[in-house]
């Protein structure tokens, strides 16, 4: 008996050791798996920071430049909402801003993709199972891929501290401005960590998290534009790493919260992986019909299989329509009160042409986001063959591009469904603000629905990709960053216009703020239309599996 | 059309490696033809050439009078597939499965349906997601033999099924074969081949070795003798066909190739029979002559046996060609 209650603290602790066993040997293991991934995302990030400071000094090399920047922000609803404000008139403030904006969610990113794909996936897939019938501790494969996430975000903060302490800003702030990139991937890294408890697949997982990330993106942009609203800022990690204002007030303490709600997240995640089954989620599983008389063909199986997506980023896109119009609305209102500032709104067209940039410059967001459904649905066929699915299915009498017509279907109506919804919506709302109703509904449509040709491009190639280059379909992505790149750098860096014109979103007009111009709509058109097609001949072509 | 599936001389390379090197098969319709092979063999890369789902680089495929790549969806409403590995939509039951494959193929019977799943005790309301290895293969073999199709192609049908399950699979195989339908079955379960099978084939490193019927491919090897004589024949050790003699006093033990037996047979009545006992070989012996090298194999030095493996293959294939004649 006293030898029992003396071994009961003993056992306690090295129950807690045990579930970490193996730790060490999975995040190799991780290591290994993710290289590639890794070195994209940790190198490009990094350089992207990195080029930003000497970019920034050469572009705005004198106090007043920067400084009439930082005050045309202050008065530009549109800016306000993506990028967040400037604190400070230094390059370092400026770069950091600039980098802050777009970074911080994209290292969020990577830690989602890297904690679910290395936890929740290899679930799903049974790989996971393998190794814990191993001397592996449960909790061993979370921790590591957490570890790995976390390894790479500090590495990318080390890596931007470095780079603005060479480029000779200061050192606390390069510190303050690297740690506040890192912490937005600590706590993203958590909230996925907790996203792979819940879902029971993967796909479901990352969903889930990345619309955390972009709801943390959508809090700081109202508290950005609306000053009532202020404090929705200190909701969002985006928003934490804007009020640490790296360069300028450099507050330190703000880091405090990225590790407090970080490790609040992976004691919540910890808790839920000790009360769950291997492979299963946390709810428990439903059973299905026994029989459905309306899965009738190989469209009904597409839709079945891409509908629960759609209908997800359909929630999404009204959102943003929603954000879209209510920022626009608030767009003249901020200005009232603010006659330092008439001068310098008179010079940049009035509040109407604000309004519009707004409009403009969200549909570009919309625009970008829907690229990234188009080729995500578009992959979903790989996923289908690499997952060994498609061989029963072409097996019965389903010709090759039949089986494509579904899925295709969601490649070219879903970009059309969502972006119409998103600016049916920032339509309405918009139109209520403005004098004129159906000015500003057109508006706020126009700005969205012009978009959908270059989400089409970006479809049609994941789809050639597919019909061609079955391997390398998932280069697709790489497409979309180039384009993101492209579109939110490329005039900041000076990029050549060869290089511009690459990006399908370069030749779209931004309506409202242009003109619509048609060719390039239909000239774009033509070329998804062209690389659809070419992607359905090549699929017919090839060996299957 | 007297055969279901005629396959010649198909080559299908994946980069440097020659998956199938020349294939030749021949199933006759309404058979049950066994297509036997150790893993890596060819087997899956055969059976997806024929469901047109691999274009071949070389050689003629021919299925139901039809060629696989070309008039595929022409040929699949006519056949029915079960994969060896069965792959499940995560989020759709498995009688979601069953109906989508059966109306994807033309219709569905649903008496059978509803008579087949209760046969094989599958609950058809789990998600895919929620079935074990051997239940996601019951959906796809109920999804197969519902339908009303000419020509069975089962890839390793029944990995992953209990003994019970794998007698009722039997008992509708045979069902089938009386029907006058047509099955093509990749195994390496030799009693279920041994029992359900018409002719069989053996595949080795892409290329069929062995062909034929099961009496005739035990024709073409060694029958184990046992016998007990008043003296052992001096002739016995030299004459032509008899293998690893072992002679324990007046007790011989050999093989001896089966196309000599009559003449050693007559040899051994010389030294005066007191018993006898003739072991034809069973397909595991066939199987195991043929693949018993490969117990040992190792990476390291795959490429050469792979050579070593084709050059007794190629003396396989000749001795039996000597010996037939």
């Amino acid at each position: 008996m006293t030898a029992i209650a003396l071994d009961r603290p003993v056992v306690g602790r090295r129950a807690t050791r045990d579930r970490l066993t193996g730790t060490w040997t999975m995040i190799k293991l991780d290591l290994r798996r993710e290289r590639v991934p890794l070195l994209v995302w940790v190198l490009g990030i990094s350089a992207v920071a990195a080029s930003t400071f000497s970019t920034i000094a050469a572009l705005y090399p004198n106090e007043a430049d920067r400084a009439a920047l930082v005050a045309s922000i202050a008065v530009n609803p549109a800016f306000l909402a993506i990028t967040g404000p400037i604190n400070g008139t230094s390059i370092g403030a400026v770069s950091a801003w600039r980098v802050g904006a777009v970074g911080t969610s994209l290292i969020g990113l990577m830690a989602i993709f890297i904690v679910i794909r290395r936890t929740r996936a290899d679930e799903e897939t049974g790989r996971t199972e393998l190794l814990a019938s191993a001397v592996v501790g449960r909790a061993a494969p979370l921790a590591a891929a957490v570890g790995v996430a976390i390894g790479a975000s500090v590495t990318i903060g080390l890596l931007t501290a470095l780079a603005g302490i060479g480029s000779g800003q200061s050192a606390l702030g390069s510190i303050a401005f690297g740690a506040a990139m890192a912490g937005c991937g600590l706590v993203f890294a958590g909230v996925a960590a907790i996203t792979a408890q819940l879902a029971e697949n993967s796909r479901t997982a990352i969903g889930i998290a990345c619309a955390v990330l972009a709801g943390c993106y959508g809090l700081r942009a109202i508290g950005d534009v609306q000053n009532s609203l202020g404090w929705l800022t200190w909701l969002s990690p985006q928003g934490w790493a804007s009020h640490i204002s790296p360069f300028s007030q450099d507050n330190l303490l703000v880091l405090a919260l990225f590790l407090l709600v970080t490790a609040l997240c992976l004691l919540a995640a910890g808790l839920l992986l000790e009360h769950r089954d291997l492979g299963l989620g946390f709810f428990p599983a439903r059973l299905g019909p026994a029989t459905n008389p309306r899965l009738t063909g190989p469209d009904a199986l597409a839709a079945r299989l891409q509908r629960g997506s759609l209908l997800g980023w359909l929630v999404g896109l009204i959102l943003l329509g929603a954000v879209t119009g209510g920022v626009a609305s608030t767009s003249t209102s901020l200005l009232v009160d603010n006659p330092q500032l008439e001068d310098l709104l008179a010079k940049i067209g009035g509040a109407g042409a604000i309004n519009d940039m707004l409009l403009a410059t969200m549909g570009a967001i919309a625009g970008l986001v829907i690229g990234g459904y188009a080729i995500a649905a578009a992959l979903r066929m790989s996923g289908e063959e690499t997952a060994d699915r498609i061989a029963p299915v072409l097996a019965a009498a389903v010709s090759r591009p039949r089986w494509m017509f579904g899925h295709l279907a969601f490649v070219v109506a879903g970009p059309i469904v969502l972006l119409t919804a998103a600016g049916l919506v920032a339509g309405v709302l918009n139109g209520l603000q403005v004098e004129d109703f159906g000015a500003g509904f057109a508006a706020a449509l126009g700005a969205m629905v012009v978009q959908i040709p270059a989400t089409l491009v970006l479809g049609g190639l994941a789809v050639a990709l597919f019909g061609w280059l079955p391997r390398l379909a998932p280069l697709a992505w790489a497409a979309l960053v180039l384009a993101l790149f492209v579109g939110q750098l490329g005039q900041l860096l000076q990029l050549p216009q060869w290089l511009m014109d690459v990006s399908p979103y370069t030749h779209i007009p931004l309506v409202p703020t242009q003109d619509i111009r048609w060719w390039p709509l239909i000239i774009l058109s033509a070329i998804a239309a062209a690389l659809i097609a070419a992607g359905v001949v090549g699929f017919r072509r090839r060996d299957v599996g | 059309m007297s055969s279901a599936i005629d396959v010649t001389g198909v080559v299908k390379t994946f980069g440097s490696v020659r998956a199938l090197d020349g294939l030749n098969l021949s199933v006759a319709t309404g058979e049950v033809h066994g297509f036997l092979g150790p893993n890596g063999a060819g087997k899956s890369t055969a059976i997806r050439v024929l469901l047109g789902q691999l274009h071949a680089d070389s050689g003629s495929a021919t299925v139901l009078g039809g060629d696989p790549w070309r008039d595929a969806v022409d040929l699949h409403r006519r056949l029915a597939y079960v994969p060896g590995d069965v792959n499940l939509w995560p989020n759709l039951s498995g009688g979601e499965v069953i109906d989508l494959l059966a109306r994807l193929r033309g219709g569905i019977n649903r008496a059978r349906r509803d008579e087949l799943i209760e046969r094989f005790e599958l609950d058809p309301r789990k998600k895919g997601r929620a079935y074990s290895k051997g239940n996601r293969q019951k959906v796809a073999i109920v999804a197969a033999l519902a339908a009303d199709v000419e020509l069975l192609i089962l890839d390793e049908p029944t990995t992953g099924l209990d003994p019970l399950m794998e007698a009722v699979f039997q008992d509708c195989i045979n069902t089938v074969k009386n029907q006058g339908r047509t099955v093509l079955l990749s195994s390496h379960i030799l009693s279920e081949v041994e029992a359900l099978c018409d002719r069989v084939s053996i595949i080795r490193s892409g290329v069929v070795v062995e062909s034929g019927t099961l009496p005739e491919l035990r024709h073409l090897t060694r029958t184990a003798i046992n016998a007990e004589l008043d003296t052992v024949p001096t002739g016995l050790a030299a004459a032509n066909g008899v293998h690893d003699l072992v002679a324990e006093g007046s007790r011989v033990h050999f093989d001896v190739d089966s196309a000599e037996l009559n003449r050693v047979l007559r040899v051994l009545v010389e030294g005066g029979i007191r018993s006898l006992t003739a072991t034809p070989p069973t397909l595991e012996e066939l199987f195991l002559r043929h693949y018993g090298d490969q117990v040992d194999d190792t990476p390291a030095d795959a490429e050469g046996r792979t050579q070593a493996a084709a050059t007794e293959a190629a003396q396989t294939f000749g001795r039996h060609e000597v010996s037939t004649r």
